[in-house]
């Protein structure tokens, strides 16, 4: 408890300082230009330093105190789904199930049964459900239903777990522990968001997906996906066990999985005609617009640094 | 010792559950009173309705807040009765007798007259899950001869979902709780049930947990 790689130690300053100077920029943009309104920034900028602080605090605590918290995040993600799509009334014990899996998932997270923890939801709650489906005995709607609520566990609960079991990995690189790893993750994927937007704000003209994502372009994705690239090639053999090559891959693979998970729950919340998918972190939206690029990311991520690596 | 009563349900049991288990989607919060009187009007579909309402008080509020019952309901052996006076604060209501309108409302007249804030379903008992009912005329019978009572509309979604009625297991599900402005004063009872049905419709456009089929 309370030790800290130095890896890990220094890139969470560097995060406090990034939000030290995203702060004193937001106050003074506030001085410079009083009668604008600056409050949807205030509130993001307000929700960051939350979320950095219960997410760093459960990191130093404890490997089980961090494996909790994003226990309880699949938790609020998979709530958020499953209020915004369609379930029958008839499946309310179903979803209680599905709820269930969290606890279990992140239980075998924590005791590091590989094996389990990687079928456990694609394979055994993929046919418990639809079992417990067929004893309530509702038809109408039946297939609908199995997709959506198996869908909301795989994106919610097992692709969200992946960044819980970095902690789990042997570590490899001793200067950044497993906490490196999932800072590693977070931060690049929150990264590549930021320098799409940027990249789309300075040069965007060509449009990637208009009727998905009209302020998605070629050039913010390229633009993203160069600057994590090399951003990663440089921070990867600080905070992974990768080296510069192979942390560069990782860079662009962070960065075409995060633009896809982006414009997957982006699909969602257009097919259901709603803008936000909850209003649980001010400024930001819901847990699903906090989590969409990470929801792909991490898995990938994952399994790309298990192949190298271990 | 009501009072301290009503304040450690909410601390301890409501509010955590509200916080954790479900999630609100909360608008329009500076449209609720909290100054009395006044009376807030809310669609209804689970028993976690009202306290889910009383959760937006502060705890220093709570026992001003005082939610309209039916007593033939929440009366109805020793162990529910003494639970909805001390932990709820109930405002019971005899929806079977055949009283007398002045009569029937003697209770939420008092509660007004001391600067109460009363919640009250106008729909009358929980409906369908996610289903806006008949709204009846009792509310109109509090308010008619009152000016002094502001009536504040609440749309909330998502709740039946997790408690319907008859059901006896929480799923967890975030909901919509979404405040309105002030309803203006109606001369007659049509117009009031009116005003209130158009105003529920007009802030149900701002839940998002509304997609659900049956």
């Amino acid at each position: 408890m309370w030790e800290i790689p130095p890896h890990s130690l220094y890139a969470m300053l560097v995060v406090f300082g990034l939000l030290v100077t995203a702060t004193t920029c937001r106050l003074i943009l506030k001085r410079l230009k009083p009668e604008k309104d600056y409050t949807e920034l205030r509130q993001r900028i307000q929700s960051w330093w939350w979320m950095i602080g219960i997410l760093f605090l459960c990191l130093i605590v404890s490997r089980t105190t961090a494996i909790i918290l994003f226990a309880f995040i699949s938790f609020l993600a998979l709530k958020e789904f499953f209020s915004i799509v369609p379930t029958r009334q008839a499946d309310r014990r179903v979803l209680f199930w599905a709820y269930l899996s969290i606890p279990v998932q992140y239980y075998l997270v924590s005791i590091g049964w590989y094996g389990l923890f990687i079928i456990f939801i694609p394979v055994y709650l993929f046919l418990f459900l639809p079992m417990r489906m067929v004893l309530i005995g509702e038809t109408r709607g039946f297939i609908q239903s199995a997709g959506i609520i198996h869908w909301a566990v795989m994106l919610t609960v097992f692709c969200l777990s992946h960044i819980a079991y970095l902690l789990m990995l042997p570590v490899k690189n001793a200067d950044a522990g497993g906490m490196g790893l999932v800072i590693f993750l977070l931060f690049m994927t929150q990264f590549n968001d930021v320098c799409q937007f940027i990249w789309g704000k300075l040069l965007g003209r060509h449009k990637i997906i208009p009727k998905v994502s009209p302020n998605k372009t070629w050039e913010g994705f390229i633009g993203g996906l160069l600057t994590i690239a090399l951003v990663s090639g440089f921070l990867g053999p600080f905070l992974t066990p990768l080296n510069f090559r192979f942390s560069l891959l990782a860079g662009l693979l962070i960065s075409v999985s995060g633009f896809i998970g982006d414009v997957v729950i982006s699909s969602i919340k257009r097919d259901l005609e709603i803008k936000d998918s909850g209003s649980l972190i001010p400024g930001h939206g819901g847990i699903l617009d906090r989590c969409d690029s990470l929801i792909f990311t991490s898995p990938l991520f994952f399994h790309y640094l298990y192949y190298m690596s271990f | 010792m009501e009072r301290v009563l009503k304040i450690l349900f909410f601390a301890l049991i409501v509010r955590p559950i509200v916080i954790i288990v479900l999630g609100l989607n909360l608008r329009g919060k500076q449209n609720l009173p909290v100054e009395g009187p006044s009376i807030v009007v809310a669609n209804h579909n689970s028993h976690l309705d009202a306290l889910v309402l009383m959760s937006l008080y502060p705890l220093s509020r709570l026992h001003k807040v005082r939610p309209v019952a039916a007593a033939d309901y929440f009366l109805k052996n020793r162990y529910l009765s003494w639970f909805s006076r001390n932990c709820l604060g109930i405002i019971p209501i005899q929806r079977t007798g055949r009283m007398r309108k002045s009569e029937l409302f003697a209770g939420c007249h008092e509660a007004l007259d001391r600067g109460e804030i009363l919640i009250l379903f106008p729909e009358g008992s929980r409906g369908n899950p996610e289903e806006l009912s008949e709204i009846k005329r009792g509310v109109y019978h509090i308010v008619h001869d009152r000016s002094d009572t502001r009536l504040t509309p609440v749309m909330m979604h998502g709740l039946g979902r997790a408690l319907p009625r008859g059901e006896a297991l929480l799923v967890p599900f975030n909901c919509d709780v979404i405040i309105g402005e002030t309803i203006p004063d109606a001369e007659t009872g049509e117009q009031l049930v009116e005003s209130i049905k158009a105003s529920f419709l007009d802030l149900q456009q701002y839940c998002i947990t509304c997609r659900q089929t049956g």
